[in-house]
């Protein structure tokens, strides 16, 4: 990981919130604005360093922020969060694992909001909760654990595509004997 | 190793605590400048998908066939025809409603002018009901102004940049609105729409909240605003009585009203923009303020036009 996989990371947090807040067709469908960035966080605090986190937490918590009516900054703490717990904890969790990518996005995108929602409460906001909270969390924590592992195949065949690949055709074959020393021709 | 992580960690929590307390406690004028000049990044991108999208239209529209558009050309003169015998008729209605409000005295109320503006993002939150306009302080868009669409009122003006501006939705708790219903027994009755208390997240859902505890409002009654407050002009149709009920003991009654305005799939919202030499709400009328002086009220304003 480089600078230019955090540059990266940025700029898919970029278009993330650029298609949350614009295509509709999973809000008209569902009732229910499908939120990337957690899984975002998930793939970047397995597989980047702390300031990719860091960074990740603030611009992707600004953006998010400036197209909604939350105050600005407010989702910055919840998501930093999520990404310095899976940080600490990666050497431990199987992260090359389909499920346990699955399993951290459907954790990250439940906590995020939740976490997001006590912010500002504690902030004196009133946000709009209701029963139907509890659908939103449950398509969200779905999306999380769908966008998850979905980032990582992204990644992977991204950094295929930009970095150097060993090469593989050896001059060498494995099938052809080499035989040392004089030979004798009989005719 | 173990060490630095931890230290790289403490340093990075330090630093976003500060970050987003710094943000928090931010003066509300100057986090909403902040918010809209980070929102303006997303411009190219809201441009680039505004520009994808005339440009499909215009595709579509080339290869309308000629049978078509004279079809479409002969069913739209039959439609000005009727709209310019309305326009005639709504003349006429005018005139004979000036005379009336110069004989009664009434200053004449100004509608304002109507900008269409594209809805270019909702809100990514959950739990807030807002989207952003492409119109912005130099088409004119000031904070508070109502915006609705032809079916009914759907918010009005919440913050406002150079090139765009966000709205925020009825049902929202941003906003209330003064409204009123005119019951079968000919009588006005006002309350404040508000957000639904039973169903909040129901998008096209709000309650008429401080209805009197007598109301006699019934499903299927039209409510309006009211235009108390100056921010929203009256007349405006908001939408219908669902059902009704008691709150407060009986001191006061709340309405669940079905708004007109779809706000789930907004497209195009018109923001209403008051000439800038008359205010929202009408004057009160001369003939009525001379009619409170004799009750012994000298400091009444008396302001005819």
């Amino acid at each position: 990981m480089n600078a230019l996989s955090t540059i990266f990371i940025l700029a898919i947090a970029y278009v993330a919130v650029f298609l949350e807040a614009h295509v509709g067709f999973v809000r008209n469908a569902l009732g229910v604005q499908i939120d990337l960035l957690p899984a975002l966080m998930v793939f970047a605090a397995l597989t980047s360093d702390i300031i990719t986190v860091i960074a990740l937490a603030i611009i992707g918590g600004l953006l998010f922020d400036s197209l909604s009516l939350n105050p600005l900054g407010v989702s910055i703490l919840p998501l930093f969060l999520i990404g310095v717990v899976i940080h600490r904890q990666r050497e431990l969790l199987m992260r090359e694992h389909f499920f346990a990518q699955m399993i951290m996005g459907v954790v990250a995108s439940v906590l995020h909001p939740l976490m997001t929602l006590f912010l500002l409460m504690n902030g004196g906001n009133v946000p709009l909760i209701g029963w139907k909270s509890l659908w939103q969390l449950f398509v969200l924590a779905w999306a999380g654990g769908i966008a998850t592992p979905l980032f990582f195949k992204i990644f992977a065949r991204v950094q295929y595509a930009l970095s150097y690949q060993p090469r593989t055709d050896v001059p060498f074959r494995a099938d052809r004997e080499i035989k040392r020393g004089r030979t004798t021709l009989n005719s | 190793m173990g060490d630095m992580f931890k230290k790289a960690h403490f340093i990075g929590l330090i630093v976003v605590v500060l970050v987003v307390a710094v943000l928090l406690k931010l003066p509300v004028q100057t986090m909403g400048k902040f918010k809209l000049a980070i929102s303006g990044l997303f411009l190219p991108l809201f441009g680039w998908v505004s520009s994808t999208h005339d440009v499909a239209q215009k595709t579509g529209n080339i290869i309308v066939t000629k049978r078509e558009l004279l079809e479409a050309n002969k069913r739209l003169q039959n439609e000005n025809q009727q709209l310019r015998l309305l326009l005639t008729r709504d003349a006429e209605l005018e005139r004979e409603n000036d005379r009336l409000r110069q004989y009664v005295g009434w200053k004449k109320q100004q509608p304002g002018s109507l900008k269409l503006g594209r809805v270019i993002a909702h809100d990514p939150a959950n739990w807030w009901r807002s989207v952003t306009i492409d119109l912005g302080a130099r088409d004119g868009i000031r904070v508070g102004l109502p915006a609705r669409t032809m079916d009914g009122l759907v918010g009005r003006v919440y913050s406002v940049s150079e090139t765009h501006s966000q709205v925020v939705l009825l049902g929202d708790p941003n906003v209330r609105v003064s409204a009123g219903v005119m019951t079968t027994n000919r009588q006005e009755e006002t309350g404040i729409i508000m957000t639904s208390s039973t169903s909040p997240q129901e998008n096209n859902m709000v309650d008429l909240a401080y209805l009197p505890g007598s109301s006699v409002v019934s499903p299927g009654q039209l409510v309006k605003t009211e235009g108390d407050g100056g921010v929203f002009p009256p007349g405006i149709p908001i939408g219908r009585i669902v059902d009704k009920r008691s709150r407060d003991n009986g001191l006061t009654t709340e309405a669940r009203v079905q708004l007109f305005a779809n706000l789930a799939s907004l497209e195009e919202i018109w923001v209403i923009v008051p000439g800038n030499d008359q205010p929202a709400v009408a004057q009160p009328a001369p003939m009525l303020e001379r009619r409170t002086s004799k009750t012994q009220r000298p400091n009444t304003r008396t302001k005819t036009k």
